[in-house]
C-alpha cells in the first residue's frame, strides 16, 4: 500500500461549512496578517503555513469514506458515506472515464451515514465496471437495495450498470483480495460493526470506526491491541471525549481520543488518525482535540513515538 | 498493594499510589469500591488523595466514574485532590475534570466536606 486518502471523515451526519464560519476564518487570517510583509506569493504561503488549520482549512463535512491506494490497479475503499461521491468522481477522472475498473468496498456497518454515498457513486453506473461490496452483516445487500427504494429515493438500485457483487466476510479468517491480506474484527456498535486490517507490501492499515470499547473488559481490549499490532496507520473512531463516552454517551457505540492513544501505544502502532469527528464540533474544536491528543501521547509515551493526526476530507497519508 | 486510608473526623481519605494502568485498573477497582461502604460511616464523603498517583489510564478513570456514581446514589460525595501535573493533564484531556470534583489540595477537599474534617486535618499537620 502506498497511501491512504480520506474522502469523508465526519461522524453520523455530513455537515457543511457555513458562510459565517468562512467569514470567521477570514477574519482570523486577516488579523494574523496585520503588519506582515506579504509582497510575494511565497511570503503568503509561508505566512499561511503558520496559521492554525482551523483558520486556513476545514476538517470537512462528508461522512465516512477512506481510500487505500494499493500497488495494484483495483480501487480499495472503506465505507460508502457521502465522501464516496467525490471519490467516484476522482476515480473516473484518474482513469479518464474508462470502464473495466474494479472497486473493492469494505463496509464497517450499514448505518445511514456509511451507505448514503452509493446512489451518487458514478462508477457504479458504468457498464463494464465491477463494484464488490464486502461486509460482515447478513443484510448487507438488503440494506443497500432498500435505501434506494421508494419513497426514500427516486432511482432504484437496479439502475446501476456496473456488476454489483456482495461478499460476506467472517471475523477470524484471513482473506487475500487482489493482493491485499485482509482480516476483520467484530466491534461493539448498535447492530454490530466490523474493523478491517489491510496488509500489503510490508505496510499495514487498520480501519476501526463506529466502535465502542468497554473499558472494564480486558479481553475485549486485548483483542483490539492484537488487531492494531504493529500497524503503520490506525484510523480510529475518536468521536467523543472519554468522559462523554463512558457517561452520557455510554452505549452509543463510539470511542475517544484517549482510548485510541492507549490502544495504539499498547499495540506498537506507528500512526493514529482520529476519525469520525463529532458533527457538532467546529474546526477549532477538532484542532484542540488534536493538540490535546498529541500532548497525551507525549506525556504517556513509553516506547517509540506515536504520530497523531486528525483526518480531514482530502488528507493523504503516505505509508 | 492495598489503598492506605485515614479518617479525619467524619471524612474518609484514601491514598492510592503508583500507576493505575490497564494492568492494574481492576485491582484498583477491587480495592476502591469497598471503601465506598466505609465512607457511609462518616458524613458520606470520600476524598481520594492522588498525590501518590503517577499515571491513570482510561480504565482507572472508569473506576473513578463508577465510584462517583455509587457515592451519589448513597447520597455521598467523591472528591479527588492533589493531582500531579501529568494526571491533571490526563483529567483535562479526558474531560474528567468536568465530571468529577477535583480539589487542588487535600485541605481544600476536606474543607468542602466538613468543618470537623478540616479541623482534624489542620491539627494533624500543625507544627508543635
Amino acid at each position: 500500500m502506498k497511501r491512504v486518502r480520506f474522502w469523508g471523515t465526519r461522524g453520523s451526519l455530513p455537515i457543511a461549512l457555513t458562510a459565517d464560519a468562512v467569514r470567521r476564518k477570514l477574519l482570523a487570517v486577516l488579523r494574523a496578517a496585520r503588519g506582515r510583509e506579504l509582497a510575494t506569493d511565497a511570503d503568503v504561503e509561508r505566512f499561511l503555513a503558520g496559521v492554525p488549520f482551523a483558520d486556513t482549512g476545514t476538517y470537512g463535512g462528508h461522512s465516512s469514506c477512506v481510500q487505500l491506494d494499493t500497488a495494484g490497479d483495483d480501487f480499495f475503499v472503506c465505507d460508502m458515506g457521502s465522501g464516496l461521491r467525490p471519490f467516484g468522481q476522482a476515480a473516473m477522472a484518474q482513469r479518464a472515464g474508462k470502464a473495466g475498473q474494479t472497486f473493492h468496498v469494505f463496509q464497517s456497518h450499514l448505518h445511514w451515514d456509511h451507505i448514503m454515498g452509493l446512489p451518487f457513486f458514478v462508477p457504479a453506473f458504468i457498464p463494464g465496471n465491477r463494484v464488490v461490496i464486502y461486509g460482515g452483516h447478513e443484510d448487507l445487500e438488503f440494506a443497500l437495495r432498500r435505501q434506494q427504494e421508494r419513497p426514500s429515493f427516486p432511482v432504484d438500485f437496479s439502475i446501476f450498470g456496473a456488476a454489483m457483487e456482495f461478499v460476506r466476510l467472517e471475523p477470524g479468517r484471513v482473506y487475500d483480495i487482489a493482493g491485499v491480506r485482509i482480516s476483520m474484527l467484530l466491534q461493539r456498535h448498535a447492530g454490530d460493526s466490523y474493523g478491517y486490517r489491510f496488509e500489503a507490501n510490508g505496510r499495514t492499515v487498520v480501519y476501526s470506526t463506529d466502535s465502542e470499547h468497554p473499558l472494564g473488559d480486558a479481553a475485549h481490549l486485548d483483542r483490539f491491541v492484537d488487531f492494531f499490532r504493529g500497524a503503520d496507520l490506525v484510523i480510529f473512531d475518536a468521536m467523543y471525549s472519554l468522559a462523554d463516552a463512558i457517561t452520557v454517551k455510554a452505549d452509543w457505540g463510539h470511542s475517544s481520543n484517549v482510548v485510541g492513544v492507549e490502544l495504539c501505544q499498547r499495540a506498537g502502532a506507528r500512526h493514529l488518525c482520529l476519525f469520525h469527528h463529532e458533527p457538532v464540533f467546529d474546526d477549532a474544536a477538532i484542532d484542540a482535540v488534536l493538540a490535546e491528543t498529541r500532548r497525551l501521547e507525549e506525556i504517556t509515551r513509553g516506547g517509540s513515538p506515536l504520530q497523531v493526526s486528525a483526518a480531514y476530507d482530502g488528507l493523504e497519508i503516505p505509508l | 498493594m492495598p489503598i492506605a486510608t485515614h479518617r479525619y473526623a467524619d471524612t474518609l481519605v484514601a491514598m492510592p499510589a503508583g500507576r493505575i494502568d490497564h494492568a492494574s485498573a481492576s485491582q484498583f477497582e477491587n480495592e476502591l469500591l469497598p471503601l465506598l461502604e466505609q465512607a457511609r460511616d462518616g458524613n458520606g464523603a470520600l476524598v481520594l488523595d492522588f498525590s501518590g498517583v503517577e499515571y491513570i489510564s482510561s480504565g482507572g478513570l472508569r473506576v473513578l466514574m463508577i465510584a462517583a456514581t455509587r457515592m451519589r446514589s448513597q447520597q455521598g460525595r467523591l472528591l479527588v485532590s492533589d493531582l500531579r501535573s501529568v494526571v491533571a493533564e490526563i483529567f483535562a484531556i479526558s474531560r474528567f475534570d468536568r465530571v468529577l470534583t477535583v480539589a487542588p489540595t487535600l485541605e481544600t477537599a476536606l474543607g468542602s466536606c466538613s468543618a470537623a474534617a478540616l479541623a482534624a486535618y489542620r491539627r494533624s499537620t500543625a507544627t508543635p
